[in-house]
């Protein structure tokens, strides 16, 4: 069950977020998920309340986004999507592959509530 | 991967970037690694074996598949050629860090209580109970588990993954999170093969092809002496790489498909 461990994680990320920019909550939250992270969208949709009681988080959605496990194949260059346990080409059946998509454990976007204090801020914005 | 830039971006996130929001509020695009604190700190540990030029090995399997024995046994034979430490990672008790220490060697015990995997911060803390002058290999013993030591990096160089022959040979088709993961499979217990008809270790192999995983897989029995010298040698290999790097000021990570990596960051 270490999707606890990893909803921790993540919330501590947001909460240093929130920090530093003075914003008042977390209104919502986009994760993408790949299969081969290890981590169980399910279970961590679970966790996410237990890890955010009290926090700036406390109300926030959590949207879990789902990356589809996809091979590129070194042999016969086809990109093709392939079974987290059978990462074989799905043109040729070479085994020779490199994973595209399918191992993402990665905080995408964080929308924050603001507060009047943290100024003109509505545009999207990096980090 | 930077994370400042955007170069994160990859064909299958980019377009989740962006979004409309309403008035009073900001979406920030983050592109960071969940376990980015874990992360952090593995590199740390990471740094800090390579300044001793340590060669740290993470050993990970299911409960019972010899993982202590291999331990045991490999310090027996190469305790005249290298410095051996070890961390050991368990539930309960530290029954694994005195069979460890009866062996001659430094080794600490992690009681994770109910926590199912060592992370960064756990072997960190470890570290600061060790004295690590004059050691060439730390292994670092995971709590036994197929499932939840893969997703944590710990700052070592390379997973080494057992699989003892009593657990079945689709295994790595059962858990490919781990076994994908593996630098190198060791096929334990080999002794008791002519028991168990239905383990076969080609097709062991087959099911680790399938994860397309290139890492080496090695057939052996510590308790009864068989295939040891392939198991010492990959080792020996394993060391000189790492001191060869940790000279030219480098280091290396598991290779969890590197090639792929770096697709990501394209």
């Amino acid at each position: 069950m270490h999707e606890l461990s990893v909803a921790q994680a993540l919330v501590e990320q947001i909460e240093n977020l929130v920090l530093e920019r003075n914003a008042d909550s977390v209104t919502s939250l986009r994760v993408l998920i790949g299969p081969l992270s290890g981590v169980v969208p399910d279970l961590l949709a679970g966790a996410f309340p237990l890890a955010a009681a009290g926090t700036f988080a406390e109300h926030a959605t959590l949207d879990l986004v789902e990356a589809p496990v996809r091979v590129h194949c070194q042999t016969c260059g086809a990109e093709t999507e392939a079974a987290m346990n059978r990462l074989l080409c799905g043109t040729c059946g070479d085994w020779h592959t490199q994973l595209v998509s399918g191992d993402e454990l990665i905080l995408e976007s964080v929308e924050l509530q603001l507060s009047e204090m943290s100024g003109e801020l509505t545009r999207p914005e990096n980090v | 991967m930077c994370d400042t830039c955007g170069c994160n971006l990859t064909p299958g996130n980019r377009k989740f970037a962006y979004r409309p929001v309403e008035p009073g509020a900001t979406t920030v695009s983050v592109l960071q690694n969940l376990l980015k604190k874990n992360d952090d700190q593995a590199a740390h540990n990471r740094a800090h074996f390579d300044s001793r030029g340590i060669l740290a090995i993470n050993l990970m399997s299911s409960p019972g598949s010899g993982k202590t024995a291999l331990l045991e046994a490999t310090i027996r034979a190469l305790k005249g050629e290298f410095n051996i430490a070890v961390i050991e990672g368990d539930l309960e008790t530290e029954n694994d860090a005195e069979r460890i220490r009866a062996q001659g060697v430094p080794a600490h015990q992690i009681v994770t209580g109910t926590a199912c995997h060592l992370d960064a911060h756990l072997v960190h803390e470890a570290l600061h109970h060790m004295n690590l002058d004059g050691i060439d290999v730390l292994f670092i013993e995971n709590v036994g588990n197929l499932v939840c030591p893969a997703s944590f990096d710990l700052g070592q160089h390379v997973n080494l993954t057992l699989l003892s022959v009593t657990e079945g040979d689709d295994k790595p088709a059962k858990y490919p999170v781990m076994f994908r993961a593996a630098d190198a499979v060791v096929i334990s217990k080999t002794d008791l093969l002519p028991f168990l008809d239905d383990f076969d270790p080609a097709r062991a192999t087959s099911h680790v092809r399938d994860l397309a995983n290139v890492a080496p897989v090695m057939q052996l029995s510590a308790r009864k002496d068989i295939g040891m010298e392939t198991w010492h040698n990959w080792l020996r290999e394993q060391l000189a790489a790492q001191r060869s790097l940790a000279a030219g000021g480098s280091t290396r990570r598991p290779a969890i498909q590197p090639d792929g990596a770096a697709l990501h960051t394209a």
